[in-house]
């Protein structure tokens, strides 16, 4: 059974960090990265080609995660997949011991470094997370019986900050419907909406994860403006960075502040250190 | 309508070089081609013009009716038949269902002068827009007549996804979220905010696609033997 679900049930406040696999074989840097962030979380986000940019497969790196003795958080993206594929990787990865999955529609391909791929997008992500709570009933998407069912823990994202909220929501209800049973959340800068979002999801009976980003420097603030999808850095928090003497040092301090509020609104949380790895403990203890 | 733009210049001189030709008949269209401004009476003078200052004979032209219409086409080929036949080479202007009505009503190296690139809306005149993909599985009666397989660059049918900004789109940041404005219609239509969309059938739009409304074939794709009667 999946630890991240029992941790959940038990009432802890569970810490997830996430890890990205490499371009490469070479799984030396990711090993690093989970030497690191193992003894401050309860289980690792491994991403599927993150920005669309090729890396090797979350499949592959959640099972080498696992093997060195943390719980992966398997991610599959609806981005390079159609769906015999898709639902062949959920067995391949219940196959291979891995109990949560996150469900993500995946960015597009003209945002990463292969410009000219198809997107595949057979499926969308509330359409996967549905497949995946049927094949924990024993079925494919088609109705046929599998030889040996799944047991997925399933995740989903939740962007508490993007407006419209209304829409949002709606969103948020159909993931939950679809079997989806806890939420990560894109990086939360104003806790009000990240309240708003667990008052909303908590009645369902859904967990969340909120979102930390560290975010180091002017420079990483403007990569996360104009790169990363569903998010934008509030002004007086890019103020507080560029203004400072040490901006990683303020940006650690940012975080420590964060995940402290964030301890006492949801069920959980995510770190994403950008490159300092070595800070979480610090920013998780502080 | 399909929507064209002019082929790449360079590209069908090439095409036109390939095969040694100096004369060349022009066919264009008077249907979509004519709206879009790139296979009328205009730009076949144009194009004449063109192929003349760089050397090549123009030996006659038309506008066809309806160039993607076979016997239309072969009708404008046998009116045309003396200024073809002293041609070496066709060139279209027209989509590419026109290109190949022509090829198969004229036996010359048929060449396209233009790219077809979707099924458009005339927003105004000059101003096209994709919206449908002719997918043969409709889901504009669940989505407020805004189709998101085609709206959405990702074409997806429950979103938004995690990209969408204050209502805008991710991928064409100047534009609204299709999934945004899906709902935004349905909640003013007082049509509540829509269920979940199951996953599409592809199958519908396997190609090649062909209907046959005479021999009482409602509707079905070239190759399906067994299409409903």
């Amino acid at each position: 059974m999946s630890r991240l679900k029992e941790l959940f049930d038990t009432g802890e406040f569970v810490v997830t960090g996430e890890v990205a696999p490499p371009r490469g074989t070479d799984l030396s840097g990711m090993h690093a990265s989970v030497d690191l962030l193992a003894p401050y979380c309860h289980a690792l986000n491994v991403t599927d080609n993150q920005g669309a940019s090729l890396h090797l497969s979350s499949l592959a790196a959640s099972r080498a995660i696992l093997d060195r003795g943390i719980e992966p958080i398997f991610q599959q993206t609806c981005r390079d997949r159609n769906r015999l594929a898709l639902q062949s990787d959920l067995l391949a990865a219940w196959s291979l011991g891995l109990e949560n999955v996150l469900v993500v529609t995946g960015d597009d391909p003209r945002a990463g470094d292969h410009p000219h791929a198809k997107g595949v997008f057979d499926l969308d992500s509330t359409q996967l997370a549905t497949i995946a709570r049927g094949m924990n009933q024993g079925h494919d998407m088609m109705g046929r019986d599998l030889k040996g069912a799944t047991d997925f823990y399933i995740g989903a994202a939740m962007f508490p900050e993007a407006e419209p909220w209304d829409v949002q929501l709606a969103r948020i209800e159909q993931k939950i419907e679809a079997g989806v049973r806890f939420f990560q959340t894109q990086a939360i800068f104003d806790m009000d909406k990240l309240q708003r979002a667990v008052d909303a999801v908590r009645p369902l009976g859904a967990k969340v994860i909120a979102g930390v980003l560290v975010i180091r420097s002017p420079r990483v603030v403007k990569f996360v403006n104009e790169h990363l999808a569903g998010l934008m850095v509030p002004d007086h928090i890019a103020e507080r960075i560029s203004a400072a003497d040490d901006p990683a040092e303020e940006a650690i301090a940012l975080a420590t502040e964060q995940v402290r509020d964030i301890r006492s609104i949801a069920d959980g949380v995510h770190v994403m250190p950008l490159g300092l790895d070595a800070a979480v403990g610090k920013i998780l203890t502080g | 309508m399909i929507i064209t733009k002019p082929r790449d210049w360079a590209r069908i001189i090439q095409n036109l070089e390939s095969i040694g030709a100096r004369s060349v008949f022009l066919m264009g269209c008077g249907q979509c081609a004519t709206v879009a401004h790139t296979g009328g009476e205009k730009e076949l003078v144009e194009t004449a013009g063109r192929l003349t200052a760089a050397g090549y004979e123009v030996t006659g032209w038309t506008v066809g009716e309806v160039t993607c219409h076979l016997n239309g086409t072969k009708l404008d080929a046998r009116k045309h038949r003396d200024e073809i036949d002293g041609a070496d080479a066709v060139l279209v202007l027209a989509c590419g269902a026109g290109v190949q009505t022509t090829a198969d009503a004229i036996a010359k190296p048929v060449f396209p002068g233009l790219e077809s690139l979707f099924l458009g809306t005339v927003v105004r005149n000059g101003v096209f827009e994709e919206r449908c993909q002719t997918c043969g599985d409709c889901v504009l009666d669940m989505t407020a007549g805004i189709c998101p397989v085609t709206t959405c660059p990702k074409g997806l049918l429950n979103g938004p996804c995690g990209g969408m900004w204050n209502g805008m789109c991710e991928v064409l940041t100047d534009r609204e979220c299709t999934h945004v404005r899906i709902q935004r219609r349905l909640t003013e239509q007082g049509r509540g905010l829509g269920g979940t969309l199951a996953p599409k059938d592809f199958s519908t739009a396997l190609k090649p696609g062909g209907v046959n409304i005479r021999d009482r074939v409602t509707h079905r794709r070239a190759g399906d033997r067994e299409g409903a009667r």
